[in-house]
């Protein structure tokens, strides 16, 4: 039915995980009042495909040479990869309430000294795709084989330096190098077709000669069948476009782009939870 | 001192980095489409695979060399220093400061002496948005001999570097010998009244300086500060003591340069006495010859004279 690359952890097993995750990203919100629930919710799908079941990767030993990489480029959504890391086993999963406390490893946005497993700090826009051409080209000199993920928001493809980015990793043929775009169709101040849209998304993206997947991003199925094919491309750039929900998961979050850059209140966190339950 | 011209520090960096491309092989470069300017292009030559030309994107390139250091590679990345800095400053931020990985970023074309190109092609701001980016040393090297003995340092400094190479051609100041380390300030010439404490090109001029002095009666020292930051405060401590009169000279913007550092470091010292500044006045140059603009600019060993005498309050 599916093609799990890695076929430990069942689609079962993955939809509980998910919603592990979106769980934490509400309690860890919610406790510091204040973070970016919408951003978090709209990727947990896809982040935890990756970590449960892609990605290769030694949660007690983050600095392994040979170990996949994921960029989180959209580093606003850090209560999502703070619980991915935490419940893959890279730190404790205590430290979650810590979030955006004074002298946690847990900062607002991810920061690469202190937590492990955060491979690049970030939370300036539009930055993550060029240190994961980086990280593809280190892989290409040392004739390794692991691959470098770099998750995207449609926002932030607003940057010029992610078309930068796409221009020369094509003319460089830069591959083991899969973006994935959380297209959840708002950033902060508004729909993205309301601030600066940028559709034709796919096709643009095809024209910087990558290859394009576009796929449902909170379809388990779709989401491990677009990675499967992404690691075969060779020669090129790949990247996903993943249509998701902003908030998803959450019936009064979804679609509510309130929830990008506020955190839900205790009584909201309390109704969130019971739905997630 | 004769003015006997050698390579311009931008030379010498393209030949170093060859040379340390052969002996280190987790070296990389990285350049935005100015090879044959930066000089980069020997390397390129010499090992093609570990050489990247991104085009003329300034900010990919920064971000590119942040994931290569990540992954630990030992990136060189160059362009004009205006263009480099100023168009990569939230990526140096971010992915090199912040991040604390070891990017070499050699940015040539630093100063006026560009020349006939013109203000747009000249960095006078790179010192001062270099040196506030936290972890960053800050390099500029006066001649061919210098640029050559710290890039071979850079390799292995534990900390990310900026270093600004020049476009002409350097007067030679040192001696193939001369010993040189990182954050180490060189007192080229002893003096006892004042000290002519100075970077970059302008060290030939406080050289020259020196001479004219001397023939006014005048003791003056000679200190190449190569390394801005870390700032050698030892023995800018030492000379302000011993002669207790400086002048500073740098081709820079006036604000946030090698003077406001010398100030600040002599002041929280409680080692400050009597400045002059020989810097750009807060302004931007223009076309012409970098001889014609040292001129226009105060540049030249006339003017740090004339600062000397005046900070002796000899005018």
């Amino acid at each position: 039915m599916n093609s799990i690359s890695h076929p430990k952890t069942s689609l079962d097993e993955l939809k509980a995980i998910a919603k592990q995750v979106r769980r934490d990203i509400i309690e860890t919100t919610a406790a510091a009042a204040s973070g970016h629930p919408g951003g978090s919710l709209s990727a947990t799908d896809i982040l935890t495909v990756l970590y449960f079941s892609v990605m290769r990767h030694d949660p007690k030993n983050s600095k392994w040479p040979d170990r996949d990489r994921l960029i989180l480029s959209k580093g606003h959504a850090s209560p999502l990869l703070y619980s991915v890391l935490a419940r893959s086993g890279y730190f404790d999963p205590k430290l979650l309430p810590t979030f955006r406390r004074i002298g946690s490893i847990l900062q607002g946005h991810p920061d690469r000294r202190k937590v492990p497993g955060v491979e690049a700090s970030t939370g300036s826009l539009g930055q993550g795709l060029s240190i994961g051409i980086g990280h593809a080209l280190a892989r290409r000199l040392d004739q390794k084989d692991y691959y470098t993920y770099v998750v995207m928001s449609d926002g932030e493809t607003n940057e010029g330096q992610v078309w930068e980015a796409a221009a020369m990793a094509a003319h460089h043929k830069v591959d083991y190098l899969i973006a994935l775009l959380d297209y959840n169709k708002f950033q902060l101040d508004d729909a993205t077709k309301t601030i600066c849209n940028m559709e034709p998304v796919a096709d643009k993206w095809r024209a910087f000669n990558w290859h394009v997947q576009e796929i449902d991003g909170h379809d388990l199925n779709q989401i491990l069948k677009a990675l499967e094919t992404a690691k075969k491309v060779k020669g090129q750039p790949t990247i996903i476009i993943a249509h998701t929900i902003k908030g998803k998961g959450v019936s009064f979050m979804e679609n509510n782009n309130h929830f990008h850059g506020v955190a839900p209140t205790p009584e909201e966190a309390q109704k969130a939870l019971k739905e997630l339950a | 001192m004769e003015k006997k011209l050698g390579k311009a520090t931008r030379d010498a960096y393209g030949q170093a980095l060859v040379e340390i491309g052969k002996k280190n092989p987790q070296v990389v470069v990285l350049d935005a489409d100015l090879s044959k300017s930066t000089k980069t292009a020997d390397f390129g030559k010499a090992f093609p695979d570990r050489f990247f030309n991104v085009g003329i994107q300034e900010a990919n390139l920064v971000g590119v060399a942040s994931g290569l250091a990540a992954s630990g590679k030992i990136p060189f990345i160059s362009s004009f220093a205006c263009f480099l800095i100023c168009k990569g400053f939230d990526q140096l931020r971010m992915g090199v400061s912040f991040s604390e990985l070891n990017v070499r970023v050699v940015a040539s074309h630093g100063g006026i002496s560009v020349g006939e190109d013109g203000a747009s092609q000249m960095s006078i701001e790179d010192i001062a948005l270099t040196t506030t980016l936290p972890h960053f040393a800050v390099m500029i090297p006066a001649d061919e001999v210098s640029t050559r003995a710290l890039v071979e340092q850079s390799v292995s400094y534990p900390g990310p570097i900026f270093m600004r190479t020049g476009r002409p051609k350097a007067p030679l100041i040192y001696d193939p010998n001369q010993k040189f380390e990182i954050g180490k300030a060189i007192r080229i010439r002893e003096g006892r009244q004042v000290s002519l404490i100075a970077t970059g090109l302008l060290v030939f001029e406080a050289l020259q300086a020196a001479e004219e002095l001397a023939q006014q009666g005048i003791s003056a020292s000679v200190i190449d500060v190569h390394t801005i930051k870390p700032l050698d405060a030892k023995l800018l401590v030492e000379e302000a003591q011993k002669t207790g009169h400086i002048v500073v000279c740098e081709e820079h913007q006036i604000w946030g340069g090698l003077g406001s550092a010398v100030s600040r470091v002599l002041a929280e010292r409680h080692a400050a006495c009597p400045m002059e500044f020989i810097a750009i006045q807060d302004t931007y140059a223009e076309s012409g010859q970098p001889d014609e603009l040292f001129e226009k600019y105060g540049l030249t060993s006339k003017h740090i004279v004339r600062a000397a005498n005046k900070v002796l309050g000899q005018m």
